[in-house]
């Protein structure tokens, strides 16, 4: 059995749903990409699983850890999964941390918490995870404070506090976003050497399909509060079956080629107030017939391991082509 | 050189220090946030300049604008010596020379709709009568892709892409000779990116502008710019045709940029800097990129190297090691992941 198992999650806030169902499941280990534009859900996703949205969010469906159901489970259930079974991180790294406490005491508080460590042993801990994470010079740094240090170096700082429970899963929200070309490399370079090191799990969360193309074995991309279309890396962009997909693609300057005239998306993600009827993605769906504004599509599979939410995404004939898993 | 071939823009030798004090009763430093550059931006042609935060791209923008008075260094427009911000002259040039910031929502008035908005220029260098301005408002709105009654609309109705769209209607209102955009893609969502994209390379064809495109984004300032000049803490560092730079680059820091670019189906190993962006108040003497530098030769540690064409092919580049004037250094150092 999957280890996070998601099934038909929804959430609404007032009588705006921000997740319309959502099937979703993380294997042990695996490195999975959810990719969107802002307001699909991605980040809602998990902030419901883990029971983090304020009490006027309405949240509906199952999330199963390792078959012990989440969704309205109590505070004792919900302690020890936040931070110690699944950590996650955010984008802007100077927020999440407190300006007033030296890094190395916001970490300690974390191996505290989640494995009862203090004094010099929780010290010797610090020291380690810092330097696992890359922080140079780990024992005269623990005593920074969060302005002294970078904003990649920050980053790390709170990879090396999601790392202090030893979580089986990273939930990582746009982790590169707000750093430099150069920085986000060194990122995603460090979240894979840790991978490769620990086994844990990785959820990356981002806007960019190429970041998330090259960290993870899987890609589900979201839009309008669903999953319209998930499946290995490599089919995603050998095969993109449902046409935000392709939109997203072709909406991406290529490195090489020709220079034409992006395929861009027209208009703009819908309002969760206003969500249109039929499939979401419609009204700027260049391929959309009649059907699609009354019917609401459910994920069809295109091949193995690969299904798309589309009423135009037809079933490839069995045997075709095997989908490679180049991206791994 | 005829009026012609005589560049739209040409900046010489810019350079621009701030003094800021660290901490409450620190000393003062001084950050010199550009330092030497040196370019030209001819009609009809758009330059691409790229780098990371704290570069000083942003402060080459507003040098080239006369929005900021350079140190050293003189820009010229249209053949003329820039007149001081804030002059007579200077405000009648404005309507010549227009901008278009990142984030759309912070550059637009929330109180005011954005159809009074994008006429104010017009207003302001007394363009027109009303009812020509009128017309204006309602052909640029149009050239932008905006409907007419998106005029009658407060910013925060609008959505992000049509925002940047009245941000941009704002700029060419006045028919600028030339367009500066900084980062005017990075804060909107991806197929909305690919819009604005395609608006400015279109608007840029047949309006005939020059205009210089600044951002961190080395696949966005492909699809835009006819030239890239690569900049590291200050200096150009490298120029070119941007497949030239995005294919060959030649200077070590191009090549980072380059390699960083996530790209799926990526087989290409990694070059992964050592350390962090650099801090332009503390700049390390000789190449400001040799500490980061895979290749470090020991000259790049006391002399600056300077931006010339390369022996071989001519490729504009500041580096020791690219103009063969010294063999590589350790590349030890050299990270591949």
């Amino acid at each position: 059995m999957a280890f996070v198992q998601i099934r038909d999650m929804s959430v609404a806030f007032g009588s705006a749903p921000a997740l319309r169902g959502i099937s979703l499941s993380v294997e042990r280990g695996e490195a999975l990409g959810l990719v969107g534009e802002s307001g699909c859900g991605k980040s809602i996703t998990w902030l419901a699983a883990l029971g983090l949205l304020p009490r006027s969010a309405k949240v509906g469906g199952s999330v199963l850890l390792d078959g012990v159901e989440l969704i309205g489970a109590s505070p004792s259930v919900l302690e020890p999964v936040r931070g110690g079974r699944i950590a996650m991180i955010f984008q802007d790294p100077a927020s999440s941390l407190n300006p007033v406490h030296r890094i190395g005491h916001q970490i300690a508080e974390a191996l505290a918490l989640h494995r009862g460590l203090t004094g010099a042993p929780a010290r010797a801990e610090v020291i380690r995870l810092l330097d696992q994470v890359g922080i140079p010079d780990a024992k005269t740094r623990a005593n920074a404070y969060p302005h002294e240090l970078s904003g990649g170096q920050n980053q790390r700082v709170m990879i090396a506090m999601a790392l202090a429970g030893e979580p089986e899963l990273l939930v990582a929200d746009e982790p590169t976003t707000a750093l430099d070309v150069t920085i986000q490399a060194q990122i995603l370079d460090l979240l894979g050497t840790i991978r490769r090191d620990t086994g844990m799990g990785l959820v990356l969360i981002s806007h960019d399909l190429g970041v998330v193309s090259e960290t993870c074995s899987r890609i589900a991309v979201m839009y309008a509060g669903r999953i319209v279309e998930q499946a290995e890396s490599a089919a995603i962009f050998a095969n993109p079956s449902h046409p935000y997909t392709r939109g997203l693609l072709g909406a991406m300057p290529p490195i090489s080629g020709p220079r034409q005239k992006l395929v861009s998306i027209p208009g703009s993600v819908p309002e969760a107030s206003r969500m249109p009827q039929g499939c979401a993605f419609a009204p700027r769906c260049s391929e959309a017939i009649a059907d699609c504004t009354r019917v609401d599509p459910a994920a069809v599979t295109v091949e193995a391991n690969h299904l798309a939410a589309c009423i135009r995404a037809t079933p490839a004939k069995t045997g075709t082509r095997t989908p490679e898993r180049v991206l791994a | 050189m005829t009026a012609s071939q005589m560049p739209l823009l040409s900046a010489q030798d810019l350079a621009r220090t701030y003094s800021i004090r660290r901490g409450m009763a620190g000393r003062v430093t001084n950050v010199r946030a550009v330092d030497g550059v040196t370019l030209t931006i001819a009609r009809g042609e758009t330059l691409g300049l790229v780098g990371e935060s704290g570069c000083g791209k942003s402060t080459t923008a507003r040098l080239v604008l006369g929005i900021e008075r350079p140190d050293e260094g003189q820009v010229r427009f249209d053949g003329a010596p820039m007149p001081g911000s804030g002059s007579p002259g200077w405000a009648a040039l404005r309507k010549r020379m227009q901008l278009v910031f990142q984030d759309p929502l912070s550059a637009l008035d929330r109180r005011l709709p954005v159809g009074l908005q994008i006429r104010e220029p017009l207003e302001i260098h007394r363009m027109g009568t009303p009812a020509e301005q009128n017309a204006r408002v309602a052909e640029v709105m149009e050239e932008v892709g905006l409907q007419p009654h998106h005029a009658d609309r407060h910013p925060h109705a609008l959505s992000g892409g049509q925002r940047q769209r009245a941000v941009i209607a704002r700029a060419l209102v006045t028919q600028p000779d030339l367009l500066v955009c900084d980062e005017p893609i990075s804060a909107l969502d991806v197929s909305i990116q690919a819009q604005v994209m395609n608006l400015l390379v279109e608007l840029q064809e047949r309006l005939g502008m020059g205009m210089l495109f600044v951002s961190h984004d080395l696949r966005a300032v492909r699809q835009i710019s006819h030239r890239v000049a690569v900049m590291y803490l200050g200096r150009i560092v490298e120029e070119g045709a941007p497949d030239e730079i995005l294919h060959a680059p030649a200077h070590p820091y191009s090549q980072a940029l380059v390699s960083a670019i996530p790209h799926p189906g990526k087989t290409a190993r990694r070059i992964v800097l050592q350390g962090d962006p650099p801090n332009p108040a503390d700049r390390p003497p000789g190449c400001a990129f040799h500490p980061r530098c895979p290749v470090t030769a020991m000259r790049c540690r006391t002399e600056t190297p300077l931006l010339k064409p390369r022996p071989s092919d001519g490729r504009r580049v500041a580096c020791h090691v690219a103009q063969g004037e010294v063999a590589p250094g350790h590349v030890g150092q050299l990270e591949l992941s």
